[in-house]
């Protein structure tokens, strides 16, 4: 089947005003009579829901956390792009429409992208009224800093903590909502189906994970704002709850997923120092501002102290291959001029996986305290992992999974396939092609949540009746039934290997075979591990005590059910494309240097799967992508 | 390193609870504390018996969501240092560790080491806000806020609202987390306005959900991940003296 977007047509300048006069509307007096659910309170999801109790909707908000507040956007570092030119560098609602098309490898839709450019000045402004401390300078105007894939400096941050602000913003006019009781909070609540009426999403069922209720939930709209899913991975910058599980039901009801297999690995990353080892850390893309990254030229050099290889013998290899963009390319391909040196036996530190993030030349110039006030908590976070100073030596860092650009396929309104189910932020596949640039992913969050959402749901609610399906029909009992069969299920194996085993393994084949670099050799492989280990899980996980108790053996169990599925469209997805782009890298298609090579010609489109069930073949849908704003060209940043 | 645990085990708020003594047997120094417990979980898990129950999530120190108490200090006594930051090369082979949940009337325990932390919403939700909904607001540069004021207020918000100042606190009190947010709102101009009524409606909020007040003890400083100053508790007390002659 050939998607739709629905994407305005005509001047893409004036899409989006055109589009939201088109739109409908709900009466203020109406509103109250709809009920919205809004699973997950990050950025995304937390703005969406205040926003749309201000509107005057009852809304019911979920997260798996004990508190909204804790959703994973809060530990994003580095900054939020805007175009708004305070810096009088030449930027401008069109150069970050360009730079986020050609960012992402001309792989995302020119409108969504457009709009999210476009509002992405508004949240600046609503942040700074909620009283976010953005950095300032000493005439009291906002700061900004350079972030990869951009030559101008359009990243506003507060310190290193800059998805925390936002994310206390966009909780503190959810606590407000709270308050003045236009919405209700369900913490410590993990959605585990989505209730399909008819073809329509009507709601969902969850399980109380504090006492093992499994309950339902009505609504007459259902907004996903659930984040990536780089867990399939096992170790990443994701927090240890982040999984793919309320997508994935959502799949599981017909919801498409698109290009699953655009996954970010994050350049700057603290390497991994053992096996039993639970997450990885990132270090903010700001760093590389003021940071050189290089490897030893000679492979000898690489067992010596940082300090005793002369500048000479040092290959500042980004600079050397990027000289227009330098330190601060792209993250894709950051990443893998990393993995390159490494794979040249030009790696440093225990296993030979990094490369040195140095600062002595900008400590040099700018002094230790400027650097400690730029990045203070960044370093003080590295030493507490590895021991070391890095204002005294050199950062080692390497990649790791951090994003996923991919997700639920989504309209130009935000709607997915399923009428009635909204997907947003980083769950939804929308804005940032095959590659996000840095400081994007929380500027889209909030664009989606703020100032997206709350204009296009209306053109879907003034569609349904309100409330004309409630928990009481037949569809919730036979999800909650469904749910309880899992997880009783899951409970009775009894086998001999934890849920965690299962995921290290898991990750270990996506990290080997799917990760930075991908050939149709090594997916293959991969589309034949993952079933059978699929299989060995289901007869031989072992999940203690029961669904009645607060358990995160079985919280974790079930999450990692979702992701064996999941995992196998991953590969397809990336087997399915037969090109290179941004953070999808195909070892067979790449340009006599080792840059990716795209093939517009048969690929230029977003592959969205539709799952048919576990070990059946998903079926593709595309959705054509055209440019009539940027030229499609090869992506240089040299 | 070989480690012998005390870990508090309790099964729900009407459960009386116990320490359990388990063995670590064989922990990396560059494990951090979660590590490390997860390893014992395995161990747990594969005889059958119950995990240990502890919160957590991001891992990197900023979610907020870790609360332990390790040898009677919430998040383990390390300057700046949530428990998931917390490496086990702070700790020697043979070290006996004590691990228990945050304690306070306001934190009924869920399991073991997992505790209810709704009172901070309830704080958050009376007025931890500025009264701006979405749209219709000036340009972010048309309030220019001098740098200090705009450090300051960074300063306070660098809480993550663990809840190891009440923890640590010999009054439960929240004073800390609640003056943090107080303070932060306070200096700028944008929250100035509502100053007053927040004040009071947030320590107002903070009685009714079972914390104490303040008694200058300054544990909740020490104890602090993000290091918030108590002066931020001065201003607390300063902006509810102006709000009450108001």
């Amino acid at each position: 089947m050939i998607l739709d977007g629905k994407c305005p047509t005509g001047p893409i300048e004036t899409s989006w005003d055109r589009h939201r006069f088109e739109s409908k509307l709900v009466n203020p007096s109406n509103k109250r009579k709809y009920k919205v659910l809004c699973v997950g309170t990050g950025l995304a999801g937390g703005a969406a829901a205040a926003s749309l109790g201000e509107l005057g909707y009852q809304v019911e908000a979920f997260c798996y956390q004990d508190s909204a507040r804790r959703a994973h956007s809060i530990a994003a570092q580095g900054g939020i792009n805007a175009a708004k030119n305070y810096p009088n560098d030449g930027d401008s609602v069109y150069r970050l429409f360009y730079d986020t098309i050609k960012g992402g490898d001309f792989r995302a839709r020119e409108a969504d992208v457009w709009r999210l450019a476009q509002v992405s000045n508004n949240i600046i402004d609503q942040c700074v009224a909620q009283g976010v401390p953005f950095a300032r300078d000493y005439a009291g105007y906002l700061d900004n800093r350079s972030f990869g894939g951009a030559q101008v400096s359009r990243t506003f941050y507060a310190r290193g903590q800059t998805g925390q602000q936002l994310l206390l913003g966009a909780y503190s006019a959810l606590s407000r909502q709270v308050k003045a009781g236009t919405v209700k909070l369900h913490e410590r609540r993990e959605m585990l189906d989505l209730v399909v009426v008819d073809g329509v999403a009507k709601g969902i069922t969850c399980r109380n994970m504090v006492n093992g209720d499994i309950e339902s939930h009505w609504g007459d709209a259902v907004i996903l704002a659930t984040g990536g899913y780089v867990n399939v991975f096992y170790l990443s910058t994701n927090a240890m709850g982040c999984s793919v599980t309320a997508a994935w039901k959502a799949a599981r009801k017909g919801a498409y997923m698109a290009n699953p297999c655009y996954t970010q690995i994050h350049p700057t990353c603290i390497p991994q120092h053992g096996d039993q080892q639970s997450k990885l850390t990132l270090m903010s893309e700001s760093l590389r501002n003021d940071g050189r990254c290089w490897v030893p030229k000679k492979t000898e050099d690489c067992e010596k102290p940082a300090g005793e290889i002369a500048d000479d013998d040092r290959d500042y290899y980004l600079e050397r291959k990027y000289p227009s963009f330098g330190n601060l390319a792209p993250r894709d391909i950051a990443s893998r001029a990393a993995k390159e040196q490494c794979d040249d036996e030009r790696g440093v530190g225990p296993g030979k996986r990094g490369v040195y993030l140095d600062f002595a030349d900008s400590i040099k110039r700018l002094s230790e305290d400027t650097i400690r006030e730029r990045y203070g908590n960044l370093f003080e976070m590295y030493e507490k992992i590895t021991d070391e100073n890095a204002y005294k030596q050199p950062m080692r860092i390497y990649p790791a999974p951090h994003y996923s650009m991919g997700g639920l396929w989504v309209d130009y309104n935000c709607m997915s396939n399923v009428p009635g189910l909204f997907v947003l932020g980083e769950a939804n596949f929308s804005v940032h092609g095959a590659n996000r640039l840095g400081a994007s992913a929380l500027m889209q969050g909030l664009a989606d949540g703020y100032f997206v959402i709350p204009y296009t749901i209306a053109n879907y609610l003034v569609t349904v009746k309100p409330g004309e399906v409630k928990a009481d029909h037949e569809a919730f009992k036979a999800s909650a039934d469904a749910v309880k069969a899992d997880i009783d299920k899951l409970l009775s194996i009894n086998g001999t290997k934890t849920p965690s085993e299962f995921h290290r393994e898991l990750g270990k084949i996506m990290w080997e075979k799917v990760g930075m670099a991908r050939s149709d050799e090594s997916l293959k492989e991969a589309l034949k591990l993952i079933p059978a280990l699929r299989d060995e899980f289901w007869k031989n996980v072992k999940v203690v005590g029961t669904n009645e108790q607060f358990n995160q053996e079985l919280e974790n169990a079930g999450r990692l059910a979702d992701f064996f599925e999941f995992a196998e469209i991953l590969a397809k997805d990336a087997l399915n494309r037969e090109e290179s782009c941004g953070g999808h890298f195909r070892t067979e298609h790449q340009t006599n240097d080792g840059e990716a090579m795209r093939n517009d010609e048969d690929f230029c489109y977003v592959a969205a799967w539709e799952f048919k069930g576990a070990g059946v073949e998903p079926e593709l849908h595309k959705e054509p992508l055209k440019f009539d704003n940027v030229k499609l060209a090869v992506r240089s940043y040299k | 390193m070989k480690l012998k645990l005390h870990v508090w085990r309790q099964n729900g708020p009407n459960d009386q609870g116990k320490l359990e003594t388990i063995d670590a047997p064989s922990v990396s120094p560059d494990q951090s504390f979660l590590e490390m417990l997860d390893d014992v979980n395995q161990t747990l898990a594969l005889e059958g018996k119950d995990v240990i129950a502890f919160d957590h999530d991001c891992r990197e120190g900023i979610c907020g969501m870790c609360s332990q108490v390790i040898n009677g200090v919430p998040h383990g006594g390390q300057d700046r240092t949530t428990v998931c930051q917390l490496h086990m090369r702070k700790f020697k082979d043979g070290d006996e560790i004590f691990i228990e949940p945050w304690k306070a009337r306001a934190f009924p325990v869920i399991k073991d080491l997992v505790v209810d932390r709704n009172g901070l919403e309830k704080i958050m939700q009376a007025g931890g806000y500025t009264s701006c909904h979405t749209g219709g607001v000036a340009d972010g540069n048309a309030l220019p806020i001098g740098k200090p004021v705009a450090d300051y207020s960074m300063d306070a918000a660098e809480c993550i609202g663990c809840g190891a100042c009440v923890a640590s606190c010999p009054n439960s009190s929240a004073m800390l987390y609640t003056g943090a947010k107080v303070a932060q709102l306070a200096v700028l101009p944008q929250g100035k306005i509502e100053a007053a009524k927040r004040v009071m409606a947030m320590t107002e909020a903070a009685k009714e959900n079972g914390f104490g007040n303040c008694s200058n003890h300054y544990e909740c400083q020490a104890s602090c991940p993000k290091g918030v100053d108590v002066k931020f508790i001065s201003k607390l007390n300063r902006e509810y003296m102006k709000a009450l002659v108001k």
